[in-house]
């Protein structure tokens, strides 16, 4: 495993050891340095598509994106086709779920597009989707909302907004084929708890580019899961900024890329206020010819943030080769004044020596990769907390497991 | 009755662009309920003896043969060699991550059994397997050799060597990096084992301080790629006294 750890000692940057081939694994811890999590964007966030270039590729935030593979997202030349991707909201009793117009006040209030992509999206959806868990209720069973493309083109806007003290599981499900642009928006009022787990499971062919913002209210605590597993290309964005003191945000991820497919999560905690806690833990496996997982994460401990404990961490288990890793956690710490803050990067191979120690006590090739990748993904498989998303899961790695060893070794 | 024959083993590995040979013909008879000690200096190939008859893909096998119970070790891969009863316990067991030790236990007990041991009857022989051992209960919930201390990989090792039963056990360097009590315990495990009868027992070895505690049928001095002597437990102590120089400077030429 080549690791890159870094204690969070004011004035130091280092990164780790050599990576192994075929993956970069860099980490920087970046005391007012010039390069920041703001200054690196082509442009500063907006809501209109027109105030961000067309990327042509070597922006900092395109830079691993495969752009000829967006289907025109990024250039202004994907055109809704009105239909081809059906949306089904499935809620408990007492969720206020409507769809509502552009001009409706509650849209974009959790963060402002920060790309091209995201911007194109908020400056095209036509209605937008507004679920409401209203103040103090408290349920038992998950919203459902079931995202199936049918090979269209769409831009989409989502908000999800609990009242004060409000506790909700979320289940954000996408299948089938679609190329979707889109913004998802949470809302936690004051001590609110929200569970969202986004499963992306995607055909093949299907593009997904997508802004997810949440804004935690003061003591709330927010938990994404966002479980990557199908798509030609996926690209997911998820922010999270604090209204309040007091706010906790748990960011959970697992990926299986696979032959040819792009998996790009890029995150953000931006610590704005005093007292709150992050938690970044992103796991993905690889195999095949072209595999490519980027993992972008950033945290931001503004000056006035006092008090912060945050923590995030990527591994990555290289099963194959020919798989392409790009992990870049980014700590930016604007004060000392910090309970705690650190971030590690690991990309590893499921190596010839593991695999002659399990295979030395008579456990086959392909068992004993199962053994390893279940294990790998364990801890966060147990994390999501609904039991059909579980399973599935289980089932679904299990089935990509299949296609490797079916390949031989 | 199990034996497992090596005929002028032959062994080569690739190391700074060059094939260099390490096994230079080594020839020995292992049976069941024997316990063979290979003593020798650092270097003279001990451990790919080891690591060539378990399968390791880093040592070429040139020539010879090896034979267990008349079938060819040599055509078995890793895993199936595992399965025809050979055994290794290793000298740097490896790190799984978020493989727990149960779960690999009763993998592997699974694959060398041929059928899933029956939970009740496992969970019991497991945990008395761990006891005899001074093993704590919790280390079954920790990953495979994460973290562990170079004691406990040890007792992991030899906990799987009680668990898996096999016909012929190779311990390469069991006893490097032990302590007393460490050593102790662990050798407990290998003579519970031999006790037996039922496996023979290959024990690899630098030091001849682990022979007090398991006693050899015969000892065997490895050096520079064979065997150049063989004798009984009286060579171990002549090896004690008077340490390896005279095989290491010429004195014994094969």
């Amino acid at each position: 495993m080549a690791e890159a750890q870094n204690a969070p000692t004011l004035g130091s940057a280092r990164a780790g050891g050599p990576p192994p081939a075929g993956s970069t694994t860099a980490g920087a811890i970046a005391v007012a340095a010039e390069s920041t999590v703001a200054t690196r964007m082509s442009a500063p966030p907006s809501f209109d598509v027109a105030d961000f270039p067309v990327p042509h590729g070597r922006e900092e935030e395109w830079r691993f994106t495969p752009l000829e593979r967006l289907r025109g997202l990024h250039d202004g030349t994907a055109v809704a086709t009105g239909g081809g991707l059906k949306v089904a909201v499935d809620a408990p009793e007492g969720v206020v779920v409507e769809t509502v117009d552009r001009d409706d006040a509650r849209l974009g209030r959790a963060g402002t597009p920060v790309d091209r992509i995201a911007a194109q999206a908020y400056s095209a959806f036509e209605k937008a989707g507004v679920i409401t868990v209203p103040k103090e209720t408290v349920l038992t069973e998950p919203i459902r909302v079931a995202v199936h493309g049918e090979g269209g083109t769409a831009f989409a806007h989502q908000v999800i907004e609990l009242g004060a003290f409000a506790e909700a599981v979320v289940v954000i499900d996408h299948t089938g084929d679609a190329v979707l642009a889109a913004n998802v928006d949470y809302v936690l009022g004051d001590g609110a708890k929200l569970t969202v787990v986004s499963v992306q499971d995607w055909d093949d062919k299907a593009v997904h580019v997508a802004q997810h913002n949440a804004l935690v209210g003061r003591d709330a605590t927010f938990k994404s899961v966002v479980v990557t597993f199908g798509g030609d290309l996926v690209r997911l964005h998820p922010r999270v900024a604090y209204a309040g003191t007091g706010g906790e945000a748990e960011l959970f991820g697992l990926y299986f890329t696979d032959a040819g497919q792009h998996q790009e999560h890029r995150l953000l905690v931006d610590h704005n206020v005093p007292h709150c806690k992050s938690n970044v833990v992103y796991k993905g496996a690889l195999q095949g010819e072209d595999a490519h997982a980027v993992w972008i994460g950033d945290v931001l401990i503004e000056a006035k943030a006092e008090g912060t404990d945050t923590y995030e961490m990527n591994r990555n288990l290289v099963l194959t080769d020919g798989a392409r890793v790009d992990s870049v956690p980014n700590l930016e710490i604007e004060t000392g004044e910090i309970v705690g803050a650190g971030h590690a990067s690991a990309t590893g191979r499921f190596d010839d020596e593991q695999l002659f120690y399990l295979m030395a006590r008579g456990i086959p090739a392909d068992e004993a990769r199962r053994l390893v990748v279940r294990g790998f993904f364990a801890e966060l498989v147990q994390q999501i907390g609904v039991d059909d998303i579980e399973e599935r899961l289980i089932a679904r790695i299990e089935t990509e497991l299949e296609t490797v060893s079916g390949s031989g070794r | 009755m199990a034996t497992l024959e090596i005929r002028d083993l032959h062994v080569t590995v690739e190391a700074d662009n060059a094939t260099k040979e390490i096994l230079k013909g080594v020839d020995l008879t292992v049976k069941q309920g024997e316990t063979h000690a290979i003593m020798g200096p650092n270097g003279s190939g001990k451990s790919t003896l080891a690591y060539s008859l378990a399968g390791h893909p880093k040592y070429t096998i040139t020539g010879g043969t090896v034979l267990l119970d008349g079938e060819d070790v040599l055509e078995m891969s890793v895993d199936e060699r595992a399965r025809a009863g050979l055994f290794l316990a290793m000298q740097y067991p490896v790190e799984v991550p978020g493989v727990s030790v149960s779960n690999f236990l009763r993998t592997s007990a699974t694959a060398i059994r041929g059928e899933a041991p029956k939970l009740r009857t496992w969970v019991k022989e497991v945990k008395e397997a761990m006891a005899r051992l001074n093993m704590d209960p919790s280390f079954a919930e920790r990953n495979v050799n994460e973290g562990f201390s170079g004691g406990e990989k040890k007792r992991h090792e030899i906990l799987q060597l009680e668990l898996l039963k096999p016909k012929v056990a190779i311990l390469d360097e069991t006893d490097s990096g032990l302590d007393v009590d460490a050593l102790r315990i662990v050798s407990e495990g290998v003579n519970r084992v031999r006790e037996t009868g039922e496996v023979g027992t290959l024990l690899i070895t630098h030091y001849t301080r682990i022979l007090r505690y398991i006693k050899p049928d015969f000892v065997h001095v490895f050096s520079g790629g064979r065997i150049v002597e063989s004798g009984g437990a009286e060579l171990a102590d002549k090896l004690e006294n008077e340490g390896y120089e005279a095989y290491t400077k010429g004195g014994v030429s094969a």
